[in-house]
């Protein structure tokens, strides 16, 4: 336990940790609490090293591997930390028709990182999104909440030197 | 607002319906294009400049009162004048919306600078000329109301109606928009049984996609042996450029809930969960606030009107999995497990979530269900066809020149849905293809445009109805590269049980990626449409038997592009790096030096006969001459050009 304990200790601060078990002990024993944690947990914490996920298991009495199994399996949840700002390229149909494909070669290049990827100083996340539902401006380019319609490779630079 | 009894709530929608002068609304859509255009700081701008206070919360329907004109006595009255966000408008393309109530009018791209003009126009009782919605001939409609509006008036919107007139939090504004009809004459005069019934009897099929008749499904719910039963909301929308039911639950999540309700009490279930995707957020919010309002309200909890029934709905949201679509797999989801699909042996309906009998419908379905109930099996089936009664959401999007959200009766053709309401292909290139169906649909090419869009017609001519994503593609769009991204996607997200999905995708992807860089190698076509076939014959779940259709499709209707690509390397659309070539034809350039403006790589050049030409050698075949030469004059061509 307390090796354990000291492992989080090493990622969180201990007000995270209370919040970790807080929500922990808010859906235990419900029946499929599971992802409602993990989800919550992630939120919290930014994302669910293993540290993390032992200490869900232990709380929801559930073995380790089913935790695992659940965080690898659903594409919301990571086990690396995040970048400050998250880039999503739009690669739903309309988007991709539109010229996503492009637009996402052009993202990689810029921030020299690969899709699913954080970039060293941790400024920046690169994903794929399929639809936004914002298709009429596709394709479409979604930094953190704002999202960049009609966007072009020619106009990434201007638009990525907004987030520092 | 509380109703306790039926009565309560009867004599709360005939005052409503009494009150005469409702005053003028001003609208402004609130859908994912719009709010992504900026519409949120309009709407904060028109409050401002109505003389109420701005808010940051986002339940802004505000009222203020204005003098209006009225004509022709030419006398000045004062009007309550209110302003509110609603859900998705429709006319994506031509964002951010503003509608105005009682008129009816639409402006369209509204900016900052337009407010004045449009509170002016109101007071003025005319319509505000600047930004009318485009009427005919793309000119601004002289009366920008939905009927001299194509893209609006060749529309049926019954599920979609509500939407651009009201506020999504507002339970109330809900209530007089003949919101809970349905609920009251189903708790008032109508037994259960009777429900599932008019249900079956109005041919209602599963907007989902698979088309399953829905009074039936309820049915053997309803006769399934149990003490617990679910009824649950698929929310789970994943289909690449699909975003109906993500536009209901943001713009009319009480009437998805009315439905969910009915469908409680016609097949005796207590617990409600609507299953939704963590990628809508404001989806989630919406559907939260509205849950809470209809507790407070009596509408959801216990002894509900009095009536005995109890009923309490819950939100999960879902992880991230296209799969969960699936109906097992949403189901061994919310379990909080990984979400994969189990042979269904025995039916969701007799076994389903925690093992007891299920009703599964999608959102599209269940926001069905009030209308049906308030006015009738016979009207419903009234709209549409014979085996397919109703109307269909569509999100028209891609190369298409209005792109939005739809509603149209079942049996509408491709030609009326694309032509008609999508005023054809965006700038006017020639149209190649239409996807439907999503992942597990196809793509049909010209000479099927006049398919009707039904269940049973599109499942014919190789595609699929499917959640209602809509796709337009152009001649620079590459049938094979389309293959390529939709089994891209499909591997990515099979859930590895069964092996002819999880290693028959791969062995598509790996031909197709071959097929689009270059490699294609003489059989490939053959060898897809084999894989394609023992796929559809031995995968577990819906994933896997429909996943070759994307291939089948275009192989079907696009065969001679796959040859192309297998045996000559070539790219006909000029999409696939590398195989294809750029080249100004000279007889046709009339030399603007427009491509030579735009070119990036900085390589086409001017001949001593003013004329332009590509040098192959620095071209990088990006395309950009292509789309802006105003006279058609570059092309696509499969030889090998010399620089002189």
């Amino acid at each position: 336990m307390n090796a354990e304990h000291s492992e989080l200790l090493k990622e969180f601060t201990a007000e995270e940790v209370a919040t970790l078990d807080e929500i922990i002990a808010r859906h235990k024993g419900t029946p499929g609490g599971l992802i409602p944690v993990l989800e919550e947990a992630q939120v919290a914490l930014g994302y669910l090293p293993a540290s993390v996920q032992k200490r869900v298991a232990k709380g929801l009495n559930l073995p380790v591997s089913r935790v695992y199994g659940v965080v690898t399996f659903y594409s919301f949840f990571t086990m690396t930390p995040r970048g400050r700002h998250t880039i999503r390229v739009c690669l739903g149909t309309a988007c991709y028709v539109r010229g996503g494909k492009a637009l996402a070669e052009a993202i990689k290049k810029e921030v020299g990182i690969s899709e699913g990827e954080t970039t060293e100083d941790r400024r920046f996340t690169f994903e794929s999104v399929r639809c936004l539902g914002a298709c009429g401006l596709g394709p479409v380019v979604v930094i953190n909440d704002d999202v960049h319609g009609r966007m072009k490779p020619s106009k990434l630079t201007e638009v990525l030197d907004l987030y520092s | 607002m509380r109703f306790d009894t039926l009565s309560d709530l009867k004599n709360y929608k005939n005052e409503i319906s009494q009150k005469q002068d409702k005053g003028k609304e001003i609208w402004i859509c609130g859908g994912p294009g719009c709010v992504a255009n900026g519409s949120m700081a309009i709407a904060e701008e028109f409050i401002k400049a109505l003389g109420n206070k701005s808010s940051s919360d986002e339940n802004t329907s505000l009222w203020h009162s204005i003098k209006v004109l009225i004509r022709p006595e030419e006398k000045e009255t004062e009007k309550l004048i209110r302003t509110g966000i609603t859900g998705c408008m429709g006319p994506c393309e031509n964002g951010p919306v503003v509608h105005v109530e009682p008129d009816g009018l639409y402006y369209q791209k509204v900016t900052v600078d337009d407010i004045e003009g449009i509170i002016g126009s109101i007071k003025e009782n005319i319509p505000y000329k600047a930004k009318a919605m485009s009427g005919l001939d793309d000119k601004p409609a002289e009366v920008p109301s939905a009927e001299n509006i194509p893209f609006l008036a060749k529309q049926k919107k019954i599920i979609l109606g509500k939407m651009s007139t009201m506020s999504p939090l507002d339970l109330e504004d809900y209530i007089a928009h003949g919101g809970y009809s349905g609920l009251i004459r189903a708790l008032e005069s109508m037994a259960p049984e009777e429900i599932c019934n008019e249900i079956k009897a109005s041919g209602l099929r599963g907007r989902g996609g698979g088309g399953f008749p829905t009074g039936v499904k309820w049915e053997s719910c309803r006769n399934s042996a149990s003490e617990m039963r679910y009824v649950l909301v698929n929310g789970d929308e994943g289909d690449p450029g699909a975003f109906m039911d993500r536009a209901l639950m943001e713009g009319d999540p009480y009437s998805v809930i009315e439905g969910l309700t009915i469908g409680a009490y016609a097949i005796g279930s207590s617990e409600g969960i609507i299953y939704v995707r963590h990628e809508y957020p404001l989806a989630v919010k919406r559907l939260a606030n509205a849950i809470k309002n209809l507790e407070e309200a009596g509408l959801l909890g216990t002894n509900i009107l009095g009536t005995g029934f109890d009923f309490h709905v819950e939100i999960c949201e879902g992880g991230g999995s296209f799969v969960c679509g699936e109906s097992t797999a949403l189901m061994t989801s919310i379990e909080g497990k990984p979400g994969v699909p189990r042979v269904k042996y025995i039916r969701s309906t007799e076994r389903g979530l925690w093992e007891s009998p299920t009703v599964l419908n999608n959102v599209e379905t269940w926001a069905n269900v009030p209308h049906i109930i308030t006015n009738g099996s016979e009207w419903f089936r009234s709209i549409g066809t014979e085996n397919n009664s109703g109307t269909k959401v569509f999100a028209l999007v891609g190369k298409v020149k209005n792109t939005g959200l739809v509603e149209v009766p079942m049996g509408t053709t491709l030609r009326q849905i694309i032509y008609d309401i999508g005023g054809g292909v965006a700038q006017k290139r020639p149209f190649k293809a239409v996807q439907t169906g999503g992942p597990s649909g196809g793509c049909l090419p010209a000479s099927m445009l006049d398919t009707p869009v039904d269940f049973d017609s599109l499942t014919e001519a190789g595609s699929m109805m499917g959640s209602g994503g809509m796709i337009v593609m152009d001649d620079r769009t590459c049938m094979v590269d389309i293959a390529r991204y939709f089994i891209d996607f499909l591997v990515e997200e099979s859930c590895g049980k069964c092996v002819p999905c999880r290693e028959g995708l791969k062995k598509m992807q790996m031909i197709l990626h071959d097929l689009t860089n270059g490699k294609g190698r003489e059989g490939d076509t053959k060898a897809l449409e084999d894989l394609a076939e023992d796929i559809s014959d031995t995968s577990l779940c819906a994933l896997g038997q429909s996943a070759a259709n994307p291939v089948l499709s275009t192989i079907k209707y696009f065969k001679e592009e796959y040859i192309e690509h297998e045996k000559e390397h070539f790219c006909r659309s000029g999409v696939c790096q590398g195989m294809f070539r750029i080249k100004i034809d000279e007889e046709k350039c009339k030399s603007c030096g427009l491509c030579s403006k735009n070119c990036p790589a900085d390589t086409i050049e001017k001949l001593d006969s003013g004329k332009y030409c590509i040098k192959q050698e620095g071209c990088i075949r990006c395309g950009a001459c292509f789309e802006v030469c105003p006279f058609s004059s570059v092309d696509i061509v499969n030889e090998v050009i010399d620089d002189d």
